[in-house]
């Protein structure tokens, strides 16, 4: 494994970069940097923003730089132990196929697959989150069962709605409200993971585990009245 | 209750003041001002502090009515040009609104973001901490949304405090090459890449605005390919996709994107990238990481010494009089000459 990288983001911030690869040891020493720089900042030190295999850190240049957080850094960072299973295991209830999940039968035929076995995998499969991105609450999960992997549309979709559980290649990902994409939807959650106006605002947090439970669509209508009312609907369960 | 009631504006129109901090992980851009130095300047002379939130604007200006009291208002910015009900008024100076009066902004004419700073400020609950407006995010503003016309924005009560003031200087800019620092991916370009991008002549395109500012000119070839594993961003990253041609990254960007980055420009200029606009030429100059924190602090220090360098309207000093008679020697940048206005 390569040693960290400090790269230089201007005068005000640097990225610890520890690997080039989507890797779940690579991105446990990310989110490990990142609880101990929350725990204790170093002066000076404005935000951490954790992606999959670095760490960003924002700085004010006049009260610390580039040359005293890397030295700071330095020991820290090639002595780190990969934090994992740090975070929560959430279950979020899903509507596969139909309406709910309008490439479902499509991505079963590219399979060859029947509909319910990507159900069966999907739903089989613990997910977690390396980061949070692209949108308010994004989560960009890994872990999906290479049998499903499946390369993107060619034609991007301009709006896919909020709650589409989606999969991209050899990720998979939750909407939090809606957006243009070119990854196939497999089914929907009435989960809301971004709510500005509910308590946490923000329900999933990189480092946190995903199981998706399939629900009967009779279910929806009640859940999704329950997500709007500010409850999380998601569910947090113990590994 | 005293408000800001807005008759009409550009499309582009929003509160914005020094950013959202602290949400970046859950995948909220910082927003906030384009050109920190004149939302600092508005602020300022209605005597807020320099971070509060004001009315931005991006080319187009827009009309304002004030109700329900009085407001001191000033507008600084991009050299646009106002009246008070059909009467001129200066920019860089504290405007006092009444009671049914419209102010009246125009378009830029110099750069392309202006602020309307309000005395006492907004009272208008921060959303995630900050008063700025991202519309991907639908945070900040009045209820997540841009301004637009009808929109009643309700104002701190109480008299405004002080005679009016007038700021008589110019943003604070170093002339020359816009500064960047090298990195963090400029491994992933040719030596003949970096060479191009440090003395060629760019242009701004009509792709500008609060995400991003595309440049037309040479294109940069990568030595390595131009994904990389998705990696956080910040502000003023100049990224570079497979089209080769670099993307500056504002204050509305993502979080986190995937193509590499072959440098960043230096924080202290790039209120001065805001401000030019498309078709301008812009170089780059690299410059060292010391070079930069000089710069910063020197920024720094402008801002917080902005309130010595208030001077009473009634005196209606010129700038080159307030030069010549030292009043605020502290203020200008010795090393640098004076600019007049920050177009390239």
């Amino acid at each position: 494994m390569q040693t960290p990288r400090f790269l230089p983001c201007g005068d005000s911030a640097l990225t610890v970069e520890f690997g080039s690869a989507i890797d779940p040891d690579l991105n446990g020493k990310v989110l490990a940097l990142d609880a101990l720089l929350r725990a204790s900042p170093p002066a000076g030190v404005i935000e951490t923003v954790p992606t999959y295999r670095s760490l960003t850190l924002q700085f004010d240049p006049t009260v610390t730089d580039y040359g005293a957080l890397t030295r700071l850094l330095e020991e820290t960072v090639t002595s780190l132990q990969p934090e994992n299973a740090i975070g929560t295991r959430w279950r979020v209830p899903v509507v596969y196929g139909g309406e709910y999940g309008i490439d479902l039968e499509d991505v079963a035929e590219r399979h060859g697959l029947t509909p319910s076995q990507i159900v069966e995998i999907h739903s089989g499969a613990v997910y977690r989150i390396y980061m949070i991105g692209f949108l308010p609450g994004f989560a960009y999960l890994g872990g999906l069962d290479p049998r499903i992997a499946t390369s993107r549309r060619t034609h991007p979709r301009l709006k896919v709605p909020s709650g589409s559980i989606m999969i991209g290649g050899e990720q998979a990902g939750i909407v939090p409200m809606e957006m243009p994409s070119g990854w196939h939807l497999l089914g929907r959650t009435p989960v809301l993971s971004y709510a500005p106006e509910r308590d946490p605002v923000f329900l999933f947090t990189a480092g946190d585990e995903i199981v998706f439970e399939p629900i009967n669509a009779s279910r929806w209508d009640v859940l999704e009245k329950a997500a709007l009312a500010g409850e999380t609907v998601a569910e947090p369960v113990r590994a | 209750m005293t408000s800001l009631v807005v008759k009409n504006c550009g499309p582009m129109t929003s509160l914005q003041d020094w950013g959202r901090i602290g949400y970046q992980r859950f995948g909220v851009s910082p927003s906030g001002a384009m050109d920190r130095r004149c939302l600092a300047m508005a602020n300022v002379l209605v005597g807020n502090t320099p971070e509060d939130a004001a009315i931005e604007f991006m080319n187009l200006g827009g009309s304002f009515a004030c109700e329900g009291g009085e407001l001191q208002v000033a507008l600084a910015g991009a050299g646009c040009t106002a009246s008070l009900n059909d009467a001129p008024v200066k920019a860089n100076t504290t405007i006092i609104l009444k009671d049914g009066d419209t102010l009246q902004v125009g378009h830029a004419r110099t750069g392309s973001f202006s602020y309307l700073a309000v005395g006492g400020g907004f009272r208008i609950e921060p959303q995630l901490g900050s008063l700025s407006f991202h519309p991907r995010s639908h945070l900040g503003g009045l209820n997540g949304a841009p301004l637009k016309a009808g929109d009643r924005l309700p104002c701190q009560p109480g008299a405004p405090q002080g005679g009016p003031m007038h700021l008589p200087l110019e943003p604070l800019e170093e002339p020359g090459p816009i500064r960047v620092i090298l990195g963090p991916q400029d491994d992933y370009f040719t030596q003949q890449a970096i060479d191009t991008f440090l003395t060629a002549e760019f242009t701004v395109s009509p792709q500008a605005d609060r995400m991003g500012f595309q440049l037309n000119g040479p294109r940069l070839h990568h030595a390595k390919g131009f994904n990389i594993v998705s990696d956080g961003i910040v502000d003023g990253h100049i990224q570079v996709p497979g089209s080769g041609l670099p993307i500056v990254l504002m204050r509305d960007r993502q979080t986190a994107g995937g193509y590499p980055k072959i440098a960043t420009i230096i924080s202290a200029d790039l209120g001065r990238f805001a401000q030019l606009r498309p078709g301008s030429p812009v170089h780059f100059r690299a410059v060292s990481r010391d070079e930069a924190v000089v710069a910063a602090r020197r920024m720094k220090e402008w801002i917080a010494a902005l309130p010595s360098a208030l001077v009473p309207l009634c005196f209606d000093l010129t700038t080159e009089r307030l030069l010549s008679t030292n009043l605020i020697g502290g203020m200008v940048d010795a090393l640098a000459p004076k600019v007049p206005d920050h177009t390239a």
